[in-house]
């Protein structure tokens, strides 16, 4: 389980998070939402490592990670899939997926792992030799969520995967993401501009405003809200 | 036509040792996108230490190597102690430490050896081959710098191609903060890219001191030739860095050749201009990233 609680950060005199707090359970999805600005981004980046907090503590399987560094981190089985895609465009589609099994995959069966990810995005397959620049914004979504899945995570950090991606595509991600994180134990944190899209696969939402949790709540009950969606989640 | 052979010997040659030391500007830019202006000074200290080592009697082989190591210490420390604490700076302090390491490394050398220039031997006869009756202006030396260079770039072609170190650094060097984030270690990758930098200036070093004299300030006319040949290989990549070191080493030796030596820095700079104007990016910069 991922306990966040009492997380602040502050950029200079600016407070992106206060005293946040919430839980996300094994095997579900936790939606994080909110407008732009309101430390969505920034909190994944302090769960990752990538920002140091204030104050307060981030907690996952039981161990502090915050004071950690971002790759022992991510050697505990947290894997943070940034905004804006997070291909390494100079390296081809296949040397992405290997760089993530470097640590977590034996050497033997690093070859499998990678064909396991691209049976599960066939769409990649004819692009493995291929350096990722050459891939569209829905190849390069499926390859970096391929990349986070392929090194067997226990925690998954998604900011933004649907951003500039068609309808369709995005329907194609988040169906694939509540089919992989059913019956796993597998945690994960979805942030999302597109609520509607994230409440519709998430258990449970967190919604942020200016910083702070607004509500933090089952899904479906975030969803009938209706003044909740009106005044925080646009729709 | 005989003259035009002797000079194309000749400026494949001194090409590869440009080719070597815009090797070791490759490989930090390509990291960290720094020039290191001391890469020249490293390698000259590292000469200076071979010379030292050579005088009290350690066998040329073993001087030659220790000094190669050398060279990787050097390097590995200036990215631990210098480079590394200003991570996260403006850009331009790095380079500014570069420039000031090449000054205290040359103030060093001139303090602890002397400024007078010395000779350094070769490692083989510098004598020209003899091919049937003629002698050709290209010398078992030659030999062996143009095989000295070329196996330390496919050793290093072959790391970065061939093994999970090599895409360890790319990445890294691609992209620090993506590579962090699959549990990469950054830190120590960008250490060794530099130490690896160390070895191919420190071999730049010995391999230029025998052609002539050599003293505290002697890498920095090669600094600049090297520095040409990377610009002129795009600066990220070792086969661009061998190329643009070929190319640099030609047009010197023909400038130098038939219309004087003391040409040969003006000969570099125009070559630089015309590169720099015909193909800003060099020969074999990546090819701009698709923006979907």
């Amino acid at each position: 389980m991922l306990e966040v609680k009492d997380l602040s950060v502050s950029y200079g005199a600016v407070n992106a998070l206060r005293s946040v707090t919430f839980a996300a359970q094994p095997g579900a999805i936790t939606a994080v939402l909110g407008a732009n600005g309101a430390g969505k981004t920034t909190l994944l980046r302090t769960i990752s490592g990538l920002v140091r907090p204030r104050g307060g503590s981030v907690r996952f399987g039981g161990e502090e990670l915050v004071g950690s560094r971002v790759e022992n981190i991510a050697r505990r089985g947290v894997s943070h899939v940034p905004e804006g895609r997070g291909v390494i465009t100079e390296l081809t589609v296949e040397e992405n997926l290997r760089l993530a099994t470097l640590w977590c995959v034996r050497r033997g069966e690093r070859q499998a792992a990678i064909e396991q990810i691209l049976e599960l995005f066939p769409r990649l397959e004819g692009f493995r030799r291929r350096h990722a620049s050459t891939l569209s914004g829905g190849e390069r979504q499926m390859l970096v969520l391929g990349r986070a899945l392929i090194s067997r995570p226990r925690l998954l950090l998604l900011d933004e995967p649907s951003l500039g991606l068609a309808p369709l595509v995005t329907a194609q991600l988040m169906g694939l993401l509540r089919d992989y994180t059913e019956g796993t134990e597998l945690t994960v944190v979805l942030v999302e501009q597109n609520a509607r899209s994230a409440l519709s696969v998430s258990q449970h939402a967190v919604v942020l405003n200016l910083g702070e949790v607004v509500v933090s709540d089952a899904a479906a009950s975030v969803a009938a809200d209706d003044d909740l969606r009106h005044h925080y989640l646009g729709f | 036509m005989s003259l035009f052979f002797d000079y194309t010997l000749n400026g494949i040659s001194s090409g590869m040792i440009y080719a070597a030391l815009a090797l070791a500007l490759v490989l930090i830019y390509r990291a960290t996108r720094i020039i290191n202006f001391a890469q020249g000074a490293a390698g000259m200290m590292t000469t200076f230490i071979a010379s030292s080592l050579l005088a009290r009697g350690v066998g040329y082989w073993w001087a030659f190597i220790l000094v190669l190591l050398i060279g990787f210490a050097i390097g590995s420390m200036t990215e631990r102690l210098l480079i590394r604490p200003l991570q996260g700076r403006s850009e331009l302090n790095p380079v500014i430490v570069t420039i000031g390491l090449l000054v205290v490394l040359e103030g060093l050398a001139g303090a602890i050896y002397g400024n007078a220039s010395r000779g350094f031997p070769a490692a083989y006869s510098q004598s020209g081959l003899r091919i049937g009756r003629t002698r050709i202006a290209f010398s078992h030396f030659d030999v062996f710098i143009l095989v000295a260079v070329l196996v330390l770039m496919v050793a290093i072609l072959v790391l970065f191609r061939a093994t999970s170190l090599g895409l360890r650094m790319r990445a890294s060097a691609f992209a620090g903060e993506i590579a962090r984030l699959l549990g990469v270690r950054v830190g120590n990758l960008l250490t060794l890219g530099w130490g690896l930098a160390g070895v191919a200036g420190s071999l730049a070093g010995l391999l230029v001191a025998p052609t002539s004299s050599f003293g505290p300030y002697y890498m920095d006319l090669i600094l600049v030739y090297g520095f040409t040949a990377a610009v002129i290989g795009g600066l990220e990549s070792p086969v661009g860095a061998l190329i643009g070191g070929l190319v640099t080493g030609l047009c010197i030796s023909y400038v130098g050749g038939y219309l004087g030596s003391g040409l040969e820095p003006v000969g570099a700079l125009v070559l630089l201009m015309v590169a720099l104007m015909a193909r800003p990016e060099g020969i074999f910069a990546r090819p701009p990233a698709r923006r979907v």
